[in-house]
C-alpha cells in the first residue's frame, strides 16, 4: 500500500474502532459512520452535491464570474445564450449567468437566516409544550395554531406594505409563518421521550426541568426536525422565488432569482431563457435539498430502509 | 414410522444483508417433525425466531435462505413461489406470535378478523364464517363468544388476545402451528393456561407444534423434544423428559445457570461461553 | 431504612378514577433486600416509582432513612435512593456515550475526581475502559445493564430500587447480572427491594417476600416458607403452582 493509502486507512480504522479513548474520537466515529450510510444513497449524494455546489457558487462565483450583474448595455439586450454570455442576457442587456450566480448568494442567505430563527422557535416552543403539558401546553400549541393559520403570500404582502418590500422582510415573513410545524414536530417527539427512564433516572439523579430537556429531549429531537428543514428549504427557496415574483422581495436590481423569473415574464415567448434559467437554478437548488433531506431521514432512521435489526 | 415426516428441514442457512457484509443468522440446523411437539430453544442471537419465518417464507428482503431440503409432507417450501406459499400460509402451516397487541388488526373486530381468516382460505358466506368462528371462540375457552365477537383487540386482556390469535390460526385446520414467544408477553398463571390449551388443540387434530422459545422451563414442560440452538447452529436435540441429562456444555450451562426456587444458592453458576461452539463439531 | 405506611396511589377522578395501589403497609429495615411479586397490574411497579419520587401519592406516607419523603425532593434527598430500570433498552440515552451516562450524575449533585468515579464504577459492574467512550447501539443488553447499575450506584445511594431488571435479559446474561447485584449489595451495605413477577428470580434475591394483587399486599413472607412452598394464602399458592420452575421440580 501506498503511503497515502496507508494514513487513510489507519484514519478509517481510528475512526470506526470499537474502543474509542476519548469524547471526539467517539463524536467523529458516529459522524463518520453516519457518513458512510449516506454515501451509500447515490441520489442523497447527488442532492449533496448540489448543495454544496450552491455554497460554493455562493463563496466564490461572484470573485470568477467575468461579468457584472448590474452591467447594462442596452444594445446587447436580450440576447441568447451564446460563448460570450453563457445564458444570454435580460431585457437591460445584463449577463444572465453573472446574476444567477451573484443571486446564489442572496437565496443562500435567505435559507441560512430563515433556518436561524425557525430552529431554535421550533424547538423552544416545541419541548416546553411537551414536556412540561398541561396548561403551559394548551396556551402554546394555541399560540403556534394562530401562527399556523397565517397564509403567508398575505401575510408578507401585509408586512411589505407596512415595512417596504424588501429581502430582509421576506425573510421575516417566511420565518414567522414556517417555525409552527417544527413545533409540533419537536412536541410530538418531546411526547415520547419525557418518558423514557433514562429521563427518569436523570430526575432521579435531581436534574433540573431545563437540564433534561436540553440534555436528554432535544438531541432526540434533532434528527427529525434536521430531515424536515432540508426538506423544507426547497419550499422556502420556492416561496421566496414567489414573493420575488410578485414584486415582494429584493427590489431591482438586485439579482434575486424570483424577481429574474418575474421580470422574463413579459418575454417568455421568444426569449425563454431570461425567465427560464433563473427558474432552473430555483429547481435544481430545491431538488437538492429534498434529495439531501430523503437521505438524511434513512440514516437516522434505519428502520425506514427495512433492514432487520 | 414409516410415513414421511411433517416436515423436513436439512441444512437450512439464513443469512442477512447487512451494512458492511452479509450476516449469517441460521447456519446449518436440521431437523425432522412429526405429529409431534418440538421446541427449539436458545437465547437472543441463536437464530431460533428465523426459522419459523424462513419456513414460511417470511422474511424481510435482505435475507437469503438456502437449504438442502425444506419441506412440508410433500411440498417443497424451498423452490414455492409466493402464490403457492400464500395458499400454504394458514390453510397449512400457522404461526402465532408473541404479542397479541401487535399481531391483531386494531381497527377490526376480533370476530371479524377470526372470520376473515376463514373466508380467506375457504369459500364461505358471511353467517358460515360466523357460526365458525363462533365455534372456534368456544373451543379456546372463551366464555361469552358472542360478546368476545363484537370487541376490538385492544379491549381484551392480553391472556385473551392470544386466544383470539390461537383461535386465528387455527381455523383453517393447518397441520402445522408455529408459536413464537407466544406467551412470553403474558403473566406466569395466564401463560400455564394457555399452554395446556394449545397442547389440547394440538393432540386433538394431530398436529405438529414448533415451540420457540428463550425459556428453557417452558420447552422442557410442554414439548416432546427439545432442539437447543447457539450462534445459528444446533447444539443439541434430545427429549425433554431427558434434558436433565443433556451432553453439550452449552445445554448443561444454561441449565445450571437458572435460579431454583426450591433451593439456596449463594451465586448462580455462569455460562462461560467455549469460542469451540461456533464452529465446532457437535453433539448428534 | 424503608417505611411505607398507608399508601395509596390513584390514577384519574371521580368516576374513572382507578386505585393502582390501595392502604399498603410494610418496612424494610437497612441492608435488607425485599421483593415485591406480583403479576402485571397489581401495582408493584406503581408502588416502586413513589418510592423512587417519580409519582404522587394520594395518601399515606413514604419515609426514607427515617425521613418523610414526597414526589417532590431536593437535590441532596435525591442521593439516597436510586433505580435500575427493567429495559436496557429503553434506560439508558442512545445519543449518549457511556463516559457521558456515568459523569451526568456527577455534574448534578457537585461531586468532584469525576475520572477517576467513572473508572471504578465500571471496574466495579465487571466492565472495562474500552468500554468508556461507546454508544449505547455499541454495546449488548447485559452490558447496558452493566452500565445502568454503575450509573444508579456512582452516587452512592444508601437504598437501591429494582424494576425487573432482569426480565429482558437471556438467562445466562441474568445471572450474570444476579450475581453482580448480590455481590455490591453485599459490599456496599445497601438496602435493596426488587420488583418482578418471577418467582425464582425473587427468592434468589430477597429475604422477605411481599405478594401483591390488584393493588394490595396479600401476604408477606420470609424466602425460606416460599421455598418450602408454605404459603397462606390461595393466590400465593397459585402462583407457586404456576411457576414452571415448581412443575418441573415435581416432574423430576
Amino acid at each position: 500500500m501506498t503511503l497515502a493509502a496507508e494514513n487513510r486507512e489507519s484514519l478509517r480504522q481510528w475512526l470506526l474502532t470499537d474502543a474509542p479513548l476519548g469524547r471526539t474520537q467517539a463524536r467523529l466515529g458516529r459522524f463518520y459512520s453516519n457518513w458512510l450510510a449516506l454515501r451509500r444513497n447515490p441520489l442523497a449524494m447527488a442532492g449533496l452535491a448540489i448543495v454544496v455546489g450552491l455554497l460554493l457558487v455562493a463563496a466564490v462565483g461572484p470573485s470568477l464570474v467575468g461579468g457584472s450583474p448590474y452591467f447594462q448595455i442596452l444594445t446587447d439586450r436580450l440576447e441568447p445564450p451564446s460563448s460570450e454570455h453563457w445564458f444570454g442576457t435580460d431585457n437591460l442587456g445584463r449577463d444572465i449567468f453573472a446574476r444567477v450566480v451573484y443571486g446564489s448568494r442572496i437565496t443562500l442567505m435567505l435559507i441560512a437566516l430563515v433556518s436561524i430563527i425557525v430552529l431554535p422557535v421550533g424547538l423552544l416552543v416545541g419541548t416546553v409544550a411537551g414536556y412540561f403539558g398541561g396548561l403551559l401546553d394548551v396556551l402554546l400549541m394555541r399560540v403556534t395554531d394562530l401562527f399556523l393559520a397565517l397564509p403567508r403570500l398575505v401575510l408578507a404582502l401585509a408586512i411589505a406594505s407596512a415595512l417596504g418590500p424588501s429581502i430582509q422582510n421576506v425573510i421575516i415573513a417566511i420565518a414567522i409563518t414556517s417555525w409552527p410545524p417544527y413545533a409540533r414536530l419537536a412536541r410530538a417527539e418531546t411526547l415520547t421521550t419525557r418518558k423514557s427512564d433514562y429521563v427518569m433516572a436523570a430526575k432521579m439523579q435531581g436534574a433540573s426541568h431545563a437540564h433534561i430537556i436540553w440534555n436528554h429531549i432535544v438531541p432526540l429531537c434533532l434528527p427529525s426536525i434536521i430531515v424536515r428543514l432540508t426538506l423544507d428549504m426547497a419550499g422556502i427557496v420556492l416561496i421566496a422565488a414567489g414573493l420575488g415574483f410578485l414584486g415582494m422581495g429584493a427590489q431591482p436590481p438586485s439579482p434575486e432569482w424570483g424577481a429574474m423569473v418575474s421580470t422574463g415574464r413579459d418575454y417568455i415567448l421568444d426569449q425563454f431563457w431570461v425567465a427560464t434559467l433563473p427558474g432552473a437554478a430555483i429547481f435544481v437548488v430545491s431538488l437538492g435539498f429534498n434529495l439531501l433531506g430523503d437521505g438524511l431521514r434513512d440514516v437516522f432512521d434505519p428502520k425506514a430502509t427495512g433492514h432487520k435489526a | 414410522m414409516t410415513e414421511t415426516p411433517l416436515l423436513q428441514v436439512e441444512d437450512l442457512r439464513v443469512s442477512y444483508q447487512g451494512r458492511v457484509g452479509p450476516v449469517p443468522a441460521v447456519r446449518g440446523i436440521s431437523f425432522t417433525l412429526g405429529r409431534e411437539r418440538l421446541g427449539i430453544v436458545g437465547e437472543s442471537g441463536s437464530g431460533k425466531s428465523t426459522i419459523g419465518r424462513a419456513i414460511l417464507g417470511l422474511l424481510p428482503r435482505n435475507a437469503t435462505v438456502a437449504a438442502r431440503r425444506l419441506r412440508l409432507h410433500d411440498t417443497d417450501l424451498l423452490h414455492a413461489s409466493e402464490r403457492a406459499l400464500r395458499d400454504i400460509r394458514g390453510r397449512r402451516i400457522s404461526m402465532v406470535l408473541q404479542d397479541p397487541k401487535f399481531s391483531l388488526n386494531p381497527v377490526m373486530t376480533v370476530g371479524h378478523q377470526i372470520a376473515e381468516s376463514y373466508r380467506v382460505h375457504r369459500r364461505a358466506s358471511a353467517t358460515e364464517a360466523r357460526r365458525k368462528t363462533l365455534e372456534m371462540l368456544e373451543a379456546v375457552r372463551i366464555d361469552n363468544p358472542e360478546r368476545v365477537y363484537d370487541l376490538y383487540p385492544h379491549e381484551v386482556s392480553g391472556g385473551m388476545g392470544q386466544r383470539v390469535m390461537i383461535a386465528m390460526m387455527l381455523i383453517p385446520e393447518p397441520e402445522l402451528l408455529i408459536a413464537d414467544e407466544p406467551t412470553s408477553a403474558l403473566d406466569v398463571t395466564v401463560q400455564a393456561q394457555l399452554l395446556v390449551l394449545i397442547n389440547e388443540l394440538i393432540a386433538r387434530r394431530g398436529m405438529g407444534l414448533i415451540l420457540i422459545s428463550h425459556n428453557l422451563n417452558l420447552v422442557a414442560s410442554f414439548c416432546d423434544r427439545v432442539v437447543v440452538m447457539y450462534a445459528g447452529r444446533v447444539m443439541e436435540t434430545c427429549r425433554a423428559a431427558e434434558l436433565d441429562r443433556a451432553q453439550h456444555p452449552y445445554t448443561r450451562g444454561l441449565l445450571a445457570c437458572r435460579p431454583l426456587i426450591d433451593r439456596a444458592q449463594p451465586e448462580l453458576p455462569q455460562l462461560a461461553r467455549d469460542p469451540s461452539w461456533l464452529d465446532g463439531p457437535v453433539a448428534a | 431504612m424503608i417505611e411505607i405506611a398507608d399508601v395509596t396511589i390513584s390514577f384519574g377522578s371521580g368516576a374513572h378514577r382507578i386505585d393502582a395501589v390501595r392502604a399498603v403497609s410494610f418496612k424494610v429495615a437497612q441492608g435488607e433486600a425485599f421483593g415485591l411479586v406480583g403479576e402485571s397490574g397489581c401495582g408493584k411497579s406503581t408502588l416502586l416509582r413513589a418510592i423512587a419520587g417519580l409519582q404522587d401519592t394520594a395518601s399515606g406516607s413514604i419515609a426514607l432513612a427515617g425521613q418523610n419523603m414526597g414526589a417532590k425532593r431536593t437535590r441532596a434527598d435525591r442521593r439516597l435512593v436510586q433505580m435500575v430500570f427493567q429495559d436496557p433498552y429503553g434506560s439508558l440515552n442512545p445519543t449518549h456515550t457511556v463516559d457521558r451516562i456515568l459523569s451526568e450524575p456527577l455534574a448534578i449533585q457537585g461531586l468532584d475526581n469525576v475520572d477517576q468515579r467513572i473508572e471504578q464504577a465500571l471496574g466495579e459492574v465487571g466492565m472495562g475502559s474500552q468500554h468508556r467512550f461507546r454508544y449505547p447501539h455499541q454495546i449488548s443488553g447485559g452490558q447496558r445493564q452493566r452500565i445502568a447499575i454503575a450509573r444508579a450506584l456512582i452516587m452512592e445511594p444508601k437504598i437501591l430500587l429494582l424494576d425487573e431488571p432482569t426480565s429482558a435479559l437471556d438467562l445466562s446474561v441474568q445471572a450474570e447480572i444476579l450475581n453482580l447485584l448480590r455481590r455490591v449489595g453485599r459490599n456496599r451495605g445497601l438496602t435493596m427491594l426488587m420488583v418482578s413477577h418471577d418467582l425464582p428470580v425473587i427468592a434468589h434475591m430477597c429475604s422477605r417476600i411481599a405478594v401483591m394483587k390488584r393493588g394490595e399486599i396479600v401476604e408477606t413472607l420470609p424466602v425460606d416458607r416460599l421455598r418450602r412452598g408454605e404459603a397462606d394464602h390461595p393466590y400465593t399458592r397459585e402462583l407457586l403452582a404456576s411457576s414452571l420452575e415448581t412443575t418441573m421440580a415435581k416432574a423430576n
